[in-house]
């Protein structure tokens, strides 16, 4: 009875252990980035685009990056939620009663979901040299809306899929299409939903590196056209952490905080608009 | 009546515009895997598969290009990380479900989600900061090792800690959907709680948790910019835990510069890309599957 007893709490200890380990390592991600980059984190920093001799300590800032960054991640956003939306919507209004069918696509899409984004990257290069293009804003908004497609479907299919079925036979039996039902009763249903997704993507948009390491290039300006190469966060901590030169080194530490600070930002701006919204929602 | 038939229309448009979208979709995986085979097709022309994935013998210069050390690096990284990744997973997910408060789950449910959505770059300059030093200082010395600290153990620890709470979010899941009849029928018998847990709990939601951890392998394998900061990149079969390696990713994004100036380099990037694709696609394929089933039962 006592090694019984004693194998619990042995259990319990580690399982406790296990908690704790986890919340210490974020308490540690967040603490050592905040630590290490705050000291170098100026108002410079983040208001200029480099200037000469920025790469060996001298004035300017990341603004080119951070700028290019802002307009990868909106324009892939906003194309892949042209993309994205109409798939949500079709899965959960038209194809209401053919479940095999929905089955497969959320398959296929989990299956998207799980490529890795270094794959996309390459994927997209290939296309790029197919057409000739050179590395550019659209290239880099070509590959990172094919990336973010499937977790943005997935997390709207979330949603749509709880909306009760007697909504949408209220909303038929009005008289309403079936294009009228979804976008005007189901998107308006679940809004606290669609933000939810749309800024998860921008996250992910935003922090991605691997899939734009190939296809948007890298510059000191900020892009004036889809056609220039563009600067991106991600890449702007990886290229400054790789000088030896402490003062740039330092930098990448304040810019990988800057992109920390944005994807929190994003997250508690999530979970906001979600509360905020969930009051317009018709309740069962 | 001219109203009704815009009306309709503009249905028909939309349920075309759909379609296309989904079928856009479904073409995708197969796009991307012709995609890449088209651009690896130069070097598996010149030399057979298994030739290039058994050789270990790497020299764009003269054309030779054997995957054999990154395919090795990537398996052992993508290992280690696992090891130490899935028991916690494991006992930290059983604990949240079901010992801890329901506040606590809540705010945890919410940590998990930060932890999930921050950049792999963020977790890769963390691991130089942290692990790095760490390894070198304080881990290696007690082996009675000198090392820079950029290690196969080093990328092992930062992909374990970003692979993390992708799991325990799937395995709390799968823990959930277990109907709590069974539980409380095991507690009515007699069993106490660790028993319960044990012989019923974790026996139910074993194919979900390999699901998850299969999912979570999938992730590791195939995750770039953390692990390519802290690894090392030394192209040798690493001996031990505290020697440089140098993962199949790793290597795509190290040298997409120069891969347009060598003849055949671009070639094989695109091969490793390839190869990178069809072994997530495979993983993945199977723990969705387990998982599909679990959902359907």
């Amino acid at each position: 009875m006592r090694i019984k007893k004693f194998e619990e709490k042995l259990f319990r200890v580690l399982m406790l252990l296990s908690t704790v380990i986890i919340i210490t390592a974020l308490s540690l991600l967040i603490v050592s980035i905040t630590i290490k980059g705050l000291p170098s984190l100026t108002w410079e920093m983040i208001s200029q685009i480099p200037k000469g001799g920025y790469y060996f300590g001298k004035e300017g800032g990341i603004l080119n990056a951070i700028i290019g960054s802002l307009y990868l991640a909106l324009g892939s956003v906003f194309l892949a939620f042209i993309i994205g939306l109409p798939i949500a919507l079709f899965m959960n209004s038209y194809l209401v009663n053919k479940k095999k069918f929905v089955g497969t696509i959320r398959f296929f899409l989990d299956l998207l979901w799980g490529v890795p984004s270094i794959v996309y990257g390459a994927f997209g290069f290939a296309i790029m040299i197919y057409f000739g293009l050179r590395t550019s804003l659209l290239a880099g908004i070509v590959t990172v809306t094919l990336f973010i497609i499937p977790i943005m479907v997935r997390a709207m299919d979330e949603v749509f899929k709880e909306v009760p079925r007697g909504l949408l036979e209220a909303s038929f039996s009005l008289g309403s299409t079936k294009s009228e039902t979804s976008f005007k009763i189901m998107v308006r249903q679940c809004i606290p939903g669609i933000i939810t997704a749309v800024l998860l993507s921008f996250g992910r948009a935003i922090g991605d590196a691997a899939s734009v390491l190939f296809t948007t290039g890298y510059t000191d300006y900020i892009p004036t056209s889809l056609a220039q190469p563009t600067a991106t966060l991600p890449l702007a901590i990886f290229f400054q952490l790789g000088s030896p030169i402490p003062e740039v080194k330092e930098r990448a530490y304040a810019a990988a905080l800057v992109l920390t600070i944005i994807i929190l930002v994003i997250s508690l701006l999530s979970r906001f608009f979600s509360r905020k919204y969930d009051k317009h929602k018709i309740n069962f | 009546m001219k109203f009704c038939v815009g009306r309709l229309t503009r249905s028909k448009f939309h349920h075309k515009w759909m379609l296309i979208t989904v079928f856009i979709v479904i073409l995708m995986p197969i796009l991307i895997g012709i995609g890449l085979y088209l651009k690896s097709r130069p070097l598996l022309l010149q030399a057979n598969l298994s030739e290039l994935i058994f050789s270990s013998e790497w020299r764009p210069l003269s054309g030779r290009f054997g995957f054999y050390t990154f395919i090795v690096s990537s398996v052992w990284v993508t290992a280690l990380s696992l090891l130490i990744a899935a028991p916690i997973c494991i006992l930290s997910a059983i604990h949240l479900t079901k010992y801890a408060k329901k506040w606590f789950l809540t705010i945890m449910m919410s940590v998990i989600d930060i932890l999930a959505g921050i950049p792999s770059v963020v977790y890769g300059v963390w691991g130089i900061l942290v692990i790095v030093p760490f390894i070198s200082k304080y881990l290696a010395p007690l082996f009675g090792l000198e090392v820079s600290g950029y290690s196969l153990l080093a990328g092992a620890l930062v992909l374990a800690i970003m692979i993390i709470p992708f799991m325990l979010n799937i395995m709390i899941e799968i823990i959930r959907i277990i109907p709590s009849e069974l539980e409380e029928a095991s507690l009515s018998l007699g069993a106490t709680k660790w028993q319960t847990i044990k012989k019923v709990i974790i026996r139910k939601a074993a194919p979900g948790i390999v699901a998850a951890m299969v999912l979570g392998v999938s992730r590791a394998f195939g995750e770039t910019m953390a692990v390519l900061m802290v690894v090392g990149n030394v192209i040798k079969i690493p001996e031990n835990l505290f020697e440089p390696a140098y993962p199949l990713p790793a290597l795509i994004a190290n040298n997409y510069g120069e891969m347009l100036s060598i003849p055949m380099y671009d070639s094989a990037l695109m091969l490793a890309a390839l190869i990178l694709f069809a072994v997530v696609l495979f993983f993945n394929l199977i723990s969705r599957l387990i998982i599909s089933r679990l959902e359907y039962n």
